[in-house]
């Protein structure tokens, strides 16, 4: 079987009768079988995905199939399919089942994607590495003595080692374009509130978005465009209309781009990343668009702003888990208050009780306003500075990442550090702005660079199209 | 911002959290660390600035208000740790 990037060669070769549907699923099946050294997958739905891909064969046959009808998906461990297994990457939800399918998932079945299974991730979303989740820790299929990045790093390995032909993942923090990056893929965050976040299990709910990470830009803007949209369930979702995204992947007029300096000439960036982006901008001049260098006074401290809003958002998301309605209950319990106290601490990893300590801290009555507001105001500031440049530019350009994938271990004893994996991309949840990581070649060890662009609110479309033409270039 | 063992305690009881006494002087210095690493946000003037606190563009969303049926009694007992017929079981609370 070829290792299929593209959705197009799927469907013509679907139409063509050279490959089935049930011979798609049987592939990844034997391909998750024979890398779970990677511990990409949490479950595998082998028996469904066989039995419905034989239904979509017939449909195809009738001619009745969705537009996805062909297409092997993985879910995130943070997205719920009814009836399946969802934990978010914690003991704290050991044995739970799903009674909902998220909004995102749906829309995608209605459309006939085969879901294969879910994928490992760090606990709740929490985590750069992917070595804050109860499964364990992922591995990069580019050098297994590397992290994937985090937190969808079972996603995005996925689609790198042929294991589904894409992933649905989550981005609150650079979730999706991170891992991306790190695995040689694509990763798409669409703009907060593009697609419902019900089904999602919260993390930070100001920051949560929900995004594809496919091999090629045309498949992340098909997804994106099945998913986004108004929804009943989350009356954050914009009821702005979906355009046809990957039906207007063609530029209709010449951008101007700007380039984060800090970024190009900036220490705490790595060299091999940095001539990446040199060139980069070299070739996007030729093709004669302006590229001009852009300070933006505020970055360094949209990380410390995320920090603080997001761990007093997952303080409260996180109250919810208690040891009574749903999930683990420490058998040590002798009380009300010690079922509370020991199922949290037995069922919650090591990150996910340090950042719930921080955000409750935050949030106490005595410091609220000195953290968490002040926090709230900053964000104000870092918005409306990111908006102020994207007027003068269509799009911005940067690294997704400011090194290529670290070894596993290497900065899980300093936080700061694994911090530090994020800076590039928590301005665009900061900001609630579209960003999309595309793959841009590797360094001298052979890992896998990743250029993000970041665009305007709900400007998808310009961005889908302008990441097209950039990945086309970058990869001929 | 200096955490110290007694406001560590008190943050950890309002989280519904416990800290092993061997495990709180690393995590002390670790939220510490943190904290005042957040703290570069001081730098920043906004004395004259309105807190961000919805992202969204919706205001007001109004619909009917219909009933529905989300999940059943069942279901909503099912994934419960510990269940009679109609109710999710805790430890006594009053003797």
């Amino acid at each position: 079987m070829k290792f299929y990037r593209s959705f197009a060669d799927v469907e013509a070769d679907l139409r063509a009768g050279a490959v089935t549907c049930r011979q798609l699923v049987d592939h990844y099946l034997h391909r998750i079988q024979t890398h779970t050294h990677l511990n990409a997958f949490v479950a595998v739905y082998a028996d469904e995905a066989q039995t419905r891909a034989a239904e979509i064969d017939q449909k195809i046959a009738l001619g009745t199939a969705g537009r996805l009808a062909g297409m092997v998906l993985g879910i995130k461990d943070l997205l719920c399919y009814a009836g399946h297994g969802v934990q978010g990457g914690s003991r704290i939800l050991d044995g739970f089942t799903s009674q909902i399918t998220a909004t995102a998932v749906q829309r995608l079945l209605d459309e006939d994607a085969i879901l294969i299974g879910r994928q490992n991730c760090d606990e709740f979303g929490m985590g750069s590495s992917n070595e804050n989740s109860a499964f364990g820790p992922v591995r990069n299929a580019a050098d297994p003595t590397r992290v994937p990045g985090g937190s969808s790093g079972g996603s995005a390995v996925a689609v790198q080692a042929d294991l589904c032909f894409a992933s649905i993942g989550t981005d609150t923090g650079g979730s999706v374009r991170q891992p991306a990056a790190f695995c040689g893929v694509v990763g798409m965050k669409p703009t907060y509130g593009r697609v419902s976040r019900w089904g999602l299990l919260a993390y930070a709910s100001s920051f949560d978005t929900i995004g594809p990470i496919t091999h090629s830009v045309a498949d992340a803007a098909s997804l994106l465009e099945i998913m986004a949209g108004a929804d009943d369930w989350d009356a954050t979702a914009s009821a702005r209309p979906v355009p046809a995204y990957s039906q207007q992947l063609t530029l209709d007029r010449p951008l101007k781009i700007g380039y984060l300096r800090e970024a190009l000439e900036g220490p705490g960036v790595d060299a091999a990343i940095q001539q990446r982006l040199g060139e980069t901008i070299d070739l996007l001049r030729k093709d004669g668009y302006v590229v001009e260098a852009v300070d933006l006074s505020l970055t360094r401290h949209a990380l410390p702003t995320y920090y603080i809003l997001t761990t007093a958002e997952v303080s409260s998301n996180l109250s919810r888990y208690d040891g009574v309605r749903y999930g683990y209950r420490s058998p040590a319990a002798t009380d009300l208050e010690s079922l509370y106290k020991k199922s949290r601490v037995e069922g919650f990893g090591a990150e996910a009780q340090r950042r719930i300590l921080l955000g409750t801290f935050v949030l106490s009555a005595s410091y609220y306003d000195a953290y968490y507001t002040k926090a709230q105001k900053v964000r104000r500031l870092v918005r409306e500075e990111t908006e102020r440049v994207l007027q003068m530019y269509d799009v911005l350009l940067c690294p997704t990442t400011p090194t290529t994938a670290f070894r596993l271990g290497e900065k899980t004893t300093d936080p700061m550090q694994m911090f530090l994996a994020d800076v590039f991309t928590v301005q665009a949840n900061v900001t609630g702005l579209p960003a999309i990581s595309i793959p841009a070649g590797t360094d001298e060890s052979g890992l896998p660079i990743g250029l993000q662009v970041l665009g305007r609110a709900f400007q998808e479309q310009e961005l889908f199209a302008f990441s097209q033409y950039l990945h086309l270039k970058l990869t001929t | 911002m200096n955490i110290d063992r007694g406001m560590l305690r008190r943050v950890a009881h309002l989280a519904r959290l416990e800290v092993k006494e061997s495990e709180e002087e690393a995590l002390i210095a670790s939220l510490t660390e943190v904290l005042t690493w957040m703290e570069q946000l001081d730098e920043i003037d906004t004395s004259d600035v309105e807190p961000l606190t919805h992202m969204g563009e919706a205001v007001d969303a109004l619909r009917e208000d219909v009933v529905r049926e989300t999940i059943t009694h069942e279901q909503a007992l099912a994934n419960a740790p510990q269940h009679d017929e109609n109710y999710f079981r805790v430890p006594k609370v009053m003797e």
